[in-house]
Protein backbone atom coordinates (compact mmCIF):
# COMPACT_ATOMS: atom_id res chain seq x y z
CA UNK A 1 0.00 0.00 0.00
CA UNK A 2 2.44 2.12 0.91
CA UNK A 3 4.53 1.80 -2.75
CA UNK A 4 1.15 2.72 -4.27
CA UNK A 5 0.69 6.14 -1.89
CA UNK A 6 4.23 7.30 -2.67
CA UNK A 7 3.92 6.34 -6.67
CA UNK A 8 0.84 8.38 -6.60
CA UNK A 9 3.03 11.43 -4.98
CA UNK A 10 5.24 11.22 -7.68
CA UNK A 11 2.53 11.02 -10.45
CA UNK A 12 0.82 14.07 -8.22
CA UNK A 13 3.92 15.86 -8.23
CA UNK A 14 4.68 15.07 -12.21
CA UNK A 15 1.51 16.86 -12.54
CA UNK A 16 1.95 19.60 -10.49
CA UNK A 17 5.25 20.17 -12.63
CA UNK A 18 3.12 20.35 -16.06
CA UNK A 19 0.67 22.55 -15.03
CA UNK A 20 3.11 24.80 -13.30
CA UNK A 21 4.87 24.93 -16.18
CA UNK A 22 1.56 25.12 -18.62
CA UNK A 23 0.47 28.44 -16.51
CA UNK A 24 3.98 30.02 -15.86
CA UNK A 25 4.45 30.45 -19.67
CA UNK A 26 0.60 31.90 -20.25
CA UNK A 27 0.33 34.72 -17.18
CA UNK A 28 2.66 37.53 -15.73
CA UNK A 29 6.11 35.71 -14.37
CA UNK A 30 6.21 37.76 -11.52
CA UNK A 31 3.05 36.46 -9.10
CA UNK A 32 2.84 32.88 -8.77
CA UNK A 33 -0.40 31.46 -10.22
CA UNK A 34 0.24 28.05 -10.53
CA UNK A 35 0.87 27.39 -7.01
CA UNK A 36 -2.47 28.95 -6.06
CA UNK A 37 -4.40 27.32 -8.77
CA UNK A 38 -2.76 23.86 -7.80
CA UNK A 39 -3.21 24.38 -4.09
CA UNK A 40 -6.91 25.34 -4.47
CA UNK A 41 -7.94 22.94 -6.73
CA UNK A 42 -6.16 20.10 -4.84
CA UNK A 43 -7.71 20.91 -1.87
CA UNK A 44 -11.54 20.99 -3.28
CA UNK A 45 -10.29 17.39 -4.23
CA UNK A 46 -9.16 16.53 -0.97
CA UNK A 47 -12.80 17.41 0.35
CA UNK A 48 -14.29 15.53 -2.00
CA UNK A 49 -12.39 12.39 -1.53
CA UNK A 50 -12.27 12.90 2.43
CA UNK A 51 -16.68 13.68 2.08
CA UNK A 52 -16.55 10.36 0.21
CA UNK A 53 -14.66 8.11 2.16
CA UNK A 54 -16.67 9.32 5.77
CA UNK A 55 -19.82 7.74 3.63
CA UNK A 56 -18.29 4.70 2.69
CA UNK A 57 -16.50 3.12 5.67
CA UNK A 58 -13.11 1.27 5.94
CA UNK A 59 -13.90 -0.04 2.12
CA UNK A 60 -12.84 3.43 1.13
CA UNK A 61 -9.45 3.50 3.05
CA UNK A 62 -7.18 2.25 0.33
CA UNK A 63 -8.66 4.95 -2.43
CA UNK A 64 -8.09 7.78 0.60
CA UNK A 65 -4.50 6.92 1.08
CA UNK A 66 -3.82 6.64 -2.27
CA UNK A 67 -5.71 9.53 -3.99
CA UNK A 68 -5.32 11.84 -1.14
CA UNK A 69 -2.46 11.06 1.06
CA UNK A 70 -0.41 10.26 -2.23
CA UNK A 71 -1.95 11.69 -5.30
CA UNK A 72 -3.40 14.73 -3.97
CA UNK A 73 -0.58 15.27 -1.09
CA UNK A 74 2.28 15.32 -3.90
CA UNK A 75 0.13 17.73 -6.29
CA UNK A 76 0.16 20.09 -3.67
CA UNK A 77 2.44 21.93 -1.72
CA UNK A 78 3.25 24.01 0.98
CA UNK A 79 7.13 24.46 0.74
CA UNK A 80 6.82 26.26 -2.64
CA UNK A 81 3.96 28.35 -1.41
CA UNK A 82 6.20 29.92 1.93
CA UNK A 83 9.60 29.91 -0.75
CA UNK A 84 7.23 32.13 -3.01
CA UNK A 85 6.41 34.25 -0.37
CA UNK A 86 9.79 35.05 0.62
CA UNK A 87 10.80 35.60 -2.50
CA UNK A 88 7.78 38.48 -3.11
CA UNK A 89 8.76 39.41 0.53
CA UNK A 90 12.65 39.79 -0.68
CA UNK A 91 12.00 41.79 -3.74
CA UNK A 92 9.67 44.49 -1.95
CA UNK A 93 6.16 43.14 -2.63
CA UNK A 94 4.99 43.00 0.79
CA UNK A 95 1.16 43.50 -0.29
CA UNK A 96 1.40 41.19 -3.11
CA UNK A 97 2.37 38.35 -0.69
CA UNK A 98 -0.07 39.03 2.12
CA UNK A 99 -2.35 39.00 -0.97
CA UNK A 100 -1.58 35.46 -1.88
CA UNK A 101 -0.75 33.95 1.73
CA UNK A 102 -4.50 35.34 2.96
CA UNK A 103 -6.17 34.40 -0.86
CA UNK A 104 -4.68 31.43 -1.34
CA UNK A 105 -5.46 29.85 2.23
CA UNK A 106 -9.05 31.43 2.27
CA UNK A 107 -9.90 29.89 -1.69
CA UNK A 108 -8.33 26.49 -0.31
CA UNK A 109 -9.87 26.05 2.67
CA UNK A 110 -13.28 27.32 1.14
CA UNK A 111 -12.91 25.28 -1.63
CA UNK A 112 -11.68 22.27 0.94
CA UNK A 113 -15.18 22.90 2.63
CA UNK A 114 -16.69 22.62 -0.85
CA UNK A 115 -15.15 19.20 -1.20
CA UNK A 116 -16.53 17.40 1.96
CA UNK A 117 -20.08 18.96 1.33
CA UNK A 118 -20.34 17.90 -2.14
CA UNK A 119 -18.07 14.33 -1.66
CA UNK A 120 -20.80 13.54 1.30
CA UNK A 121 -23.32 13.64 -1.18
CA UNK A 122 -21.48 11.28 -3.74
CA UNK B 1 -5.66 23.38 -46.25
CA UNK B 2 -4.59 21.31 -43.42
CA UNK B 3 -3.92 23.19 -39.93
CA UNK B 4 -0.61 24.68 -39.12
CA UNK B 5 0.88 23.18 -36.32
CA UNK B 6 0.97 25.18 -33.34
CA UNK B 7 4.07 25.93 -32.19
CA UNK B 8 5.38 25.58 -29.04
CA UNK B 9 5.09 28.62 -26.46
CA UNK B 10 9.03 29.52 -26.54
CA UNK B 11 9.23 29.88 -22.61
CA UNK B 12 8.34 25.89 -22.81
CA UNK B 13 10.80 24.91 -25.67
CA UNK B 14 13.28 22.79 -23.88
CA UNK B 15 12.09 23.15 -20.69
CA UNK B 16 9.84 20.05 -20.43
CA UNK B 17 12.28 17.55 -21.07
CA UNK B 18 11.18 13.95 -19.86
CA UNK B 19 14.33 13.57 -17.87
CA UNK B 20 13.00 16.68 -16.17
CA UNK B 21 9.58 15.17 -15.73
CA UNK B 22 11.16 11.75 -14.14
CA UNK B 23 13.37 13.75 -11.64
CA UNK B 24 10.47 15.41 -10.39
CA UNK B 25 8.46 12.33 -10.34
CA UNK B 26 11.00 10.01 -8.85
CA UNK B 27 11.40 13.14 -6.09
CA UNK B 28 7.84 13.52 -5.81
CA UNK B 29 7.39 9.65 -4.95
CA UNK B 30 10.44 10.06 -2.36
CA UNK B 31 8.69 13.04 -0.42
CA UNK B 32 5.14 11.35 -0.60
CA UNK B 33 7.22 7.80 1.06
CA UNK B 34 8.95 10.51 3.77
CA UNK B 35 5.53 12.39 4.14
CA UNK B 36 3.15 9.55 4.78
CA UNK B 37 6.03 7.47 7.00
CA UNK B 38 6.09 10.58 8.91
CA UNK B 39 2.23 10.77 8.99
CA UNK B 40 1.77 6.69 10.27
CA UNK B 41 4.56 7.61 13.00
CA UNK B 42 2.96 10.89 14.64
CA UNK B 43 -0.88 10.19 13.82
CA UNK B 44 -0.48 6.63 16.06
CA UNK B 45 0.94 9.09 18.50
CA UNK B 46 -1.26 12.42 18.57
CA UNK B 47 -4.84 13.09 18.94
CA UNK B 48 -7.53 11.78 16.84
CA UNK B 49 -7.84 13.53 13.02
CA UNK B 50 -10.43 16.65 13.53
CA UNK B 51 -10.20 16.95 17.24
CA UNK B 52 -6.30 18.29 17.52
CA UNK B 53 -3.93 20.24 16.67
CA UNK B 54 -2.89 18.55 13.05
CA UNK B 55 1.32 17.52 14.34
CA UNK B 56 1.69 15.57 11.28
CA UNK B 57 1.00 18.03 8.65
CA UNK B 58 2.62 20.77 10.69
CA UNK B 59 6.03 19.03 10.74
CA UNK B 60 6.34 18.19 7.21
CA UNK B 61 5.05 21.74 6.13
CA UNK B 62 7.58 23.36 8.25
CA UNK B 63 10.44 21.22 7.98
CA UNK B 64 9.52 21.24 4.23
CA UNK B 65 9.69 24.89 4.05
CA UNK B 66 13.29 25.50 5.80
CA UNK B 67 14.84 23.35 3.75
CA UNK B 68 13.21 24.16 0.04
CA UNK B 69 14.63 27.63 1.19
CA UNK B 70 18.04 27.14 1.80
CA UNK B 71 17.50 24.81 -1.14
CA UNK B 72 16.35 27.02 -4.16
CA UNK B 73 18.71 30.13 -2.58
CA UNK B 74 21.66 28.06 -2.39
CA UNK B 75 21.57 27.05 -6.10
CA UNK B 76 20.49 30.14 -7.29
CA UNK B 77 23.46 31.96 -5.53
CA UNK B 78 25.85 29.16 -7.24
CA UNK B 79 24.07 30.25 -10.80
CA UNK B 80 21.79 30.12 -13.88
CA UNK B 81 18.38 27.80 -13.01
CA UNK B 82 20.00 25.74 -16.18
CA UNK B 83 21.97 21.93 -16.19
CA UNK B 84 22.88 20.41 -13.11
CA UNK B 85 21.78 23.34 -11.10
CA UNK B 86 17.91 22.76 -12.54
CA UNK B 87 18.07 19.11 -12.38
CA UNK B 88 18.56 19.55 -8.85
CA UNK B 89 16.03 22.10 -7.96
CA UNK B 90 13.40 20.57 -9.90
CA UNK B 91 14.05 16.92 -8.63
CA UNK B 92 15.16 18.01 -4.65
CA UNK B 93 12.85 20.90 -4.53
CA UNK B 94 9.72 20.49 -6.83
CA UNK B 95 9.68 16.91 -6.52
CA UNK B 96 11.46 15.68 -3.45
CA UNK B 97 10.15 19.54 -0.78
CA UNK B 98 7.53 19.93 -2.88
CA UNK B 99 5.85 16.37 -2.58
CA UNK B 100 7.10 15.89 1.23
CA UNK B 101 4.93 19.10 2.12
CA UNK B 102 0.89 19.07 1.57
CA UNK B 103 -1.62 22.33 1.33
CA UNK B 104 -4.35 20.24 0.51
CA UNK B 105 -4.09 18.23 3.86
CA UNK B 106 -3.47 21.53 5.54
CA UNK B 107 -6.98 23.34 4.03
CA UNK B 108 -8.88 19.94 4.62
CA UNK B 109 -7.68 19.68 8.17
CA UNK B 110 -8.57 23.56 8.56
CA UNK B 111 -12.02 22.58 7.24
CA UNK B 112 -12.95 19.94 9.44
CA UNK B 113 -11.59 21.47 12.82
CA UNK B 114 -14.22 24.24 11.59
CA UNK B 115 -16.70 22.37 10.90
CA UNK B 116 -16.30 20.64 13.79
CA UNK B 117 -16.97 23.11 15.96
CA UNK B 118 -12.74 23.65 16.66
CA UNK B 119 -12.78 27.70 15.52
CA UNK B 120 -10.54 29.34 17.31
CA UNK B 121 -7.96 25.84 16.81
CA UNK B 122 -8.40 26.07 13.16
CA UNK B 123 -7.51 29.77 13.09
CA UNK B 124 -4.57 29.11 15.16
CA UNK B 125 -3.17 26.45 13.72
CA UNK B 126 -3.67 28.45 9.75
CA UNK B 127 -2.30 31.32 11.40
CA UNK B 128 0.63 29.65 12.94
CA UNK B 129 1.60 27.40 10.13
CA UNK B 130 1.49 30.36 7.80
CA UNK B 131 3.66 32.57 9.88
CA UNK B 132 6.17 29.69 11.03
CA UNK B 133 6.19 28.60 7.12
CA UNK B 134 7.24 31.47 6.30
CA UNK B 135 9.70 32.35 8.92
CA UNK B 136 11.27 28.68 8.50
CA UNK B 137 11.33 29.85 4.22
CA UNK B 138 12.86 32.72 5.50
CA UNK B 139 15.52 31.35 7.71
CA UNK B 140 16.64 28.94 4.90
CA UNK B 141 17.38 31.79 2.21
CA UNK B 142 19.54 33.39 5.09
CA UNK B 143 21.52 29.89 5.75
CA UNK B 144 22.22 29.82 2.14
CA UNK B 145 23.43 33.43 2.43
CA UNK B 146 25.21 33.25 4.90
CA UNK B 147 26.84 30.00 3.66
CA UNK B 148 27.58 31.19 0.23
CA UNK B 149 29.31 34.35 2.03
CA UNK B 150 31.64 32.34 4.26
CA UNK B 151 32.57 30.20 0.85
CA UNK B 152 33.19 33.45 -0.45
CA UNK B 153 30.67 33.20 -3.34
CA UNK B 154 28.57 36.68 -4.56
CA UNK B 155 25.76 36.89 -2.35
CA UNK B 156 23.54 38.95 -5.27
CA UNK B 157 21.40 36.07 -6.82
Amino acid sequence: MIVLVALAGGLGAACRFLIDSALAARTRRNFPVGTLVINVTGSFLLGLLVGWAQQHGPGAEPARAVLGTGFLGGYTTFSTASVELVRLTRAGRRAAALGLACGMLGFSVAAAAAGVACGTRL
Amino acid sequence: MPPRPRPAHPSLRGRLSPALLLAVAAGGTLGTLVRATVAATLTAAGPPVGAGWPWATFAVNITGSALLGALVQALALRGPDEGRRRLLRLGLGTGLLGGYTTYSSFAVETATLGSGGHLALAATYDAVSLAVGYLAAALGFLIADAHARRSGRSTTP
